[in-house]
């Protein structure tokens, strides 16, 4: 469906859910063109005006379209793992209608040129909305820093070394304060890179059962807390781009109750598995950092209740075939998440009792605020980037069936509950199981 | 059939594989050694890392049971034009051999090679992973000259952390009844060593104390990224076996060594010789009929069906 100028469109008998404003009840929602006009129940007393087109939700949950905040798309360097199309494809699939790309391509995104790259790349692929992080250093080298001012205002919309640590002390002082100079966010990879080197998975029973190299918990931990002492003496926006041990959050809430400026995500596969997914060798279930222990895995669904943990991201991360099928210790890490990111984190409110809107908010607006974007939340005037979703419906996840280029996931297979029913970006279905 | 690893192979089938080894010890000790069991099979020992003694092993157990022996060394070759694990076990299974003996540096290789072709595959070590045919050795010397493994100590000392010696004969002799016991610094221990049924010690005359068995292990620096201990000489004092140290294990306590061996860094030299104590060049003798029964073994089902397809 294309977009039409001052077309309305009303969004009918659903369930809206905006985390942001706590709304949780039967209503609609009206869209005009690419932006809402009016959001919430008693709508249409007298049923929406002739001029205006009906989508029937069926009952379904209406939300604002999910922010994945943290996507590797290897695009330019790795087409052949993914592209912006079918990366967008994919996303669409799954509900989510931004995606904020790590920098970390080939060439890095470190400079003007790059960041409009991807923002062309996005304008003519135009399936979903595609933002993209600035490096904290040149080159992702870990020493020179990038120019933040100048590509904050080209575009970048916060600042990461992807999946490589800022290790030096002073270059992270620097990145902290000079961030806080200009408001911007700086998203860590909290891994202390000599205790993870050369490290192919969590390390404890299972890594010496199998022979391979471990990685301790307690890397996480030991680089978030350096940082944090620098965020304290900077006051720098400061993010720890994905938590996945009990220490690194128990850490993360006694600095939040502090108050400091510190937030954190997690993916789902860091509360859905752990670290004996790799048994066999299995290389889907290599990823940066690794699966923890069940102890471990259970602190992550716990810094989820709490609200410890702000964002749930999917950490899409696409390898082919010949990235994969290789000796654990060659092979490289990485699982694509984007389609299964909403039904995985579905299962915590069906099986851990985590609520609807809380786990919705780690996907909408909190990224969407941290990142100070207007998208996440169903307000008028903002953009329609809506989704609806049936969250009880089951499916198999069937990793050959999906949009991503690469088909690297440990969820072949798996069982899930909620499906994307359709995803609206700036008013366009670019997904659409119901019209 | 493969012989992938020692953990989770039940009493039973060691046992068969032990007592059919004991078969061909006398074959090797004949003026004639060669029998026409596997005749008409092809054995290739496929190493992707070096290695001489355990590729010479497999090689004489292949052709003293009538094999057709061909020894691959890939590091040499296709690795370094580019050619992938999966790609090299494709090109091997298209020759139709009968089995790979197969040696890797990488933990898991084996078994993902194993999963690609349609022979059989005894691994031939992989990585820190596994090493079963040394485990199986080690466990045909010590039962011939203790008769049994059921309630022997066995102190396995040094470089746990990167040893697949260590990690098969753990659980082998887990599996048979021992009591192990492992003496490393903790430098040289993997995480949560102790879930797998082993006493821990950091002190080796703690960790000898009325052992009857003392299995050195070889520091092995090639696997070593930086510096686990601080000097070879510093190691030698504290978990060197020297005879001060031999005098807390049992009197009639068997120091063995899968070799090769560091005179002077794990085992003192003259120890290493004493024809007494030390069973190392008895390991190797061993090592010949283990391999001898593992490829009689893992070629008897492939006989089988092929006799089946024959008629």
């Amino acid at each position: 469906m294309s977009v039409v100028a001052g077309q309305r469109t009303a969004y009918v008998n659903a369930r809206l859910l905006d985390p942001a404003s706590g709304l949780d009840e039967s209503g609609a929602v009206l869209i005009e063109g690419n932006k809402i006009l009016e959001a919430g129940p008693g709508l249409f007393p007298e049923g929406p005006a002739d001029d205006v087109r009906v989508v029937d939700c069926g009952g379904y949950c209406l939300a604002p379209g999910l922010i994945d905040m943290r996507v590797h798309l290897p695009e330019p360097g790795g087409e052949h793992k993914e592209s912006f199309e079918t990366a967008s494809a994919a996303a669409a699939a799954g509900g989510i209608t931004s995606m904020i790309c790590l920098p970390d391509t080939d060439p890095p995104i470190d400079n003007i040129a790059m960041i409009e790259f991807i923002a062309r790349r996005a304008r003519e692929t135009n399936i979903v909305k595609i933002y993209a992080y600035g490096t904290i250093t040149r080159g992702l080298e870990g020493s020179e820093l990038s120019e933040f001012g100048i590509l904050s205002q080209a575009g970048a919309v916060a600042f990461t070394n992807a999946d490589r640590a800022v290790a030096d002390a002073l270059v992270m002082r620097r990145a902290l304060a000079y961030a806080a100079t200009f408001d911007l966010l700086i998203v860590q990879h909290p891994e202390e890179p000599r205790l993870a080197q050369n490290g192919q998975m969590n390390e404890g029973e299972m890594s010496t059962r199998l022979g391979l190299a471990g990685i301790p918990a307690i890397a996480e931990v030991i680089m978030i807390e350096r940082d944090l002492r620098l965020v304290e003496m900077t006051g720098a926006r400061y993010h720890a781009g994905h938590v996945t041990t009990g220490a690194a959050i128990e850490v993360i809430r006694a600095a939040k109750a502090r108050g400091l400026p510190v937030t954190c995500g997690t993916a789902p596969h860091y509360f859905t598995l752990n670290d004996t997914a790799p048994m066999d060798y299995r290389t889907f279930a290599k990823v940066s950092p690794p699966l923890r222990g069940e102890a471990d895995r259970l602190a992550v669904i716990e810094g989820v209740r709490d609200g410890t943990i702000d964002v749930i991201a999917s950490d899409h991360r696409p390898q082919d075939q010949d990235s994969k099928r290789l000796p654990f210790v060659q092979a490289e890490p990485g699982i694509v998440g984007l389609e299964t990111l909403l039904p995985l984190t579905l299962a915590l409110h069906r099986n851990e009792g985590i609520g609807l809107l809380d786990l919705l908010r780690r996907m909408t607006s909190a990224p969407g605020e941290l990142l100070r974007m207007k998208e996440g939340r169903l307000v008028a005037g903002l953009p329609a980037d809506l989704v609806v979703f049936d969250p009880d419906r089951p499916w198999t996840v069937d990793a050959a069936a999906l949009q991503s280029k690469s088909k690297n996931t440990p969820f072949d297979e798996f069982a899930v509950q909620g499906m994307t029913m359709c995803t609206i970006v700036g008013g366009r279905h670019v997904h659409s199981l119901i019209d | 059939m493969h012989i992938l690893g020692m953990e989770g192979v039940p009493r039973e089938e060691i046992e068969i594989l032990l007592d059919l080894s004991e078969s061909y010890i006398e074959q090797s000790r004949q003026d004639d050694k060669k029998s026409s069991i596997l005749r008409g099979r092809t054995l290739i020992n496929v190493f992707f890392e070096n290695s001489t003694r355990t590729r010479t092993s497999f090689e004489l157990a292949g052709k003293r049971l009538g094999a057709d022996v061909i020894n691959m060394s890939v590091s040499a070759s296709a690795i370094k034009k580019g050619e992938t694990l999966i790609d090299t076990a494709m090109t091997l299974n298209a020759m139709h051999p009968d089995v790979l003996t197969v040696r890797h540096g990488d933990s898991g290789a084996v078994q993902l090679l194993s999963e690609k072709v349609t022979c059989s595959v005894i691994n031939a070590g992989d990585g820190s992973h596994e090493h079963p045919t040394q485990a199986l050795l080690d466990a045909l010397t010590i039962r011939r000259r203790k008769q049994s493994l059921e309630g022997l100590v066995v102190a396995i000392c040094g470089d746990i952390l990167h040893s697949r010696v260590a990690r098969s004969n753990i659980y082998l002799l887990n599996t048979m009844g021992a009591h192990v016991r492992l003496v490393a610094p903790k430098t040289l221990l993997p995480a949560a060593i102790e879930k797998f049924g082993v006493e821990v010690h950091h002190k080796m005359i703690d960790g000898i104390r009325n052992a009857d068995i003392i299995m050195m292990l070889r520091l092995q620096t090639e696997r070593m990224q930086g510096s686990y201990v601080p000097s070879t000489r510093e190691y030698f004092r504290f978990f060197g076996l020297d005879r001060d140290k031999l005098a807390v294990a049992k009197p009639d306590a068997l120091i063995m060594h899968p070799g090769p061996m560091n005179r002077g860094i794990e085992i003192d030299s003259e120890l290493a010789d004493d024809i007494h104590r030390s069973v190392i060049h008895e390991q190797v003798e061993m090592g010949v009929a283990v391999r001898m029964a593992c490829l009689d073994l893992v070629t008897r089902n492939l006989s089988r069906n092929t006799g089946e397809n024959a008629q």
